[in-house]
């Protein structure tokens, strides 16, 4: 993966706009959190392949980055995201990682499932 | 000397674990002392890791490219060990608690019953902090349990949870596998994705006492079934 671009994610975003798309969307402290310092809360969840719809989309921020999808109704939102994959034509592949490389948090969106 | 049975068969061992990796830390140092003894090792990994969080540093992977790159991965790690039978059943990582139990136990009984095995390694349920380890060694000893006692081979299981010994004790092996640490630094580092070498070995040697005590020994609970 490579460092977001934002103004190429825009662009990604937009051409995604009013159509069916399937979003894998996740976040996650890792299974290890409470394990490697007791102070930590393990946390996290996923979703993969479900069908949404957005009308308007955006990055914000200077890195790491936020994206908010407005729907009929309802947002989707995803903030910490630090890198992008842009061999990947056909899907939005975006995620963060943390300072050890460590995927914390990652939305990605396709035509045709995951 | 071969592993062998008193009847002379060569003896069948069955690892079931969740992820990939989790044979190189737990047991690949045992395996690689059971082949060199002679044994057939047959591991059934349940998934394939692709709700990692490791993408290697910087990220070569991502969430969609991750299944394929451990698969790759895995089948590295088990040739450093000389394991002969890989079987990679599919399930979805960190599911296994929620997957259903019908098809899961079935799948590890049809493997029981294809190999005979007399030895099962798994993680010990309960005391191995992940929760794909704990439902894994759930479902080995869900299944195991329903077996005539006679049928029973005995399972090892591998346990790291806070404070384990307080409930299970002391383990009952304590496998000392510093001559097979070849095989084991091989199997680690197999895992690029998800461990940096460096990172764990930095430059020392396999001599090292550092690392000889780090990833020397081995340690295994018998399960105690009623």
């Amino acid at each position: 993966m490579q460092l977001i671009n934002q103004e190429k994610v825009q662009q990604r975003i937009d051409s995604f706009k009013n159509q069916d798309l399937y979003i894998h969307l996740e976040m996650t402290t890792g299974a290890y959190a409470a394990h490697l310092d007791s102070s930590k809360h393990p946390a996290a969840n996923f979703i993969t392949n479900a069908v949404i719809r957005y009308s308007h989309g955006s990055i914000a921020g200077s890195g790491p980055y936020r994206v908010g999808l407005k729907m009929i109704q309802g947002w989707i939102y995803s903030e910490g995201l630090t890198h992008w994959e842009e061999s990947e034509m056909e899907r939005l592949l975006l995620a963060g990682h943390d300072s050890q490389g460590k995927l914390i948090v990652s939305l990605q969106l396709s035509r045709v499932p995951f | 000397m071969r592993e062998e049975t008193i009847d002379g068969m060569v003896q069948n061992i069955l690892v079931i674990l969740p992820h990939p990796d989790d044979e190189a830390f737990t047991v690949s140092g045992t395996l690689a002392k059971h082949l060199q003894d002679g044994a057939h090792v047959t591991y059934a990994c349940l998934t394939l890791g692709e709700m990692g969080r490791n993408m290697g540093i910087p990220p070569f992977a991502n969430r969609v490219t991750l299944p394929a790159i451990r698969k790759i991965e895995l089948e590295e790690s088990c040739r450093a060990i000389g394991i002969q039978d890989l079987r990679m059943l599919g399930f979805h990582d960190k599911m296994i608690e929620f997957e259903d139990q019908e098809q899961l136990d079935g799948q590890i009984d049809a493997l029981i019953k294809e190999l005979s095995p007399s030895i099962v390694y798994t993680f010990y349920p309960g005391y191995s902090v992940h929760p794909d380890h704990d439902a894994c060694g759930t479902a080995v000893i869900r299944t195991i349990s329903r077996l005539p006692k006679e049928e029973r081979p005995v399972v090892y299981c591998s346990a790291f949870a806070k404070n384990h010994q307080q409930a299970i004790g002391k383990p009952q092996l304590v496998n000392d596998v510093k001559d097979f640490l070849q095989q084991k630094m091989a199997s680690i580092q197999a895992h690029r994705s998800q461990f940096q070498a460096a990172e764990l070995v930095g430059s020392k040697k396999l001599e090292d006492e550092e690392i000889k005590e780090r990833f020397g020994t081995e340690r295994f609970w018998i399960y105690p079934f009623n």
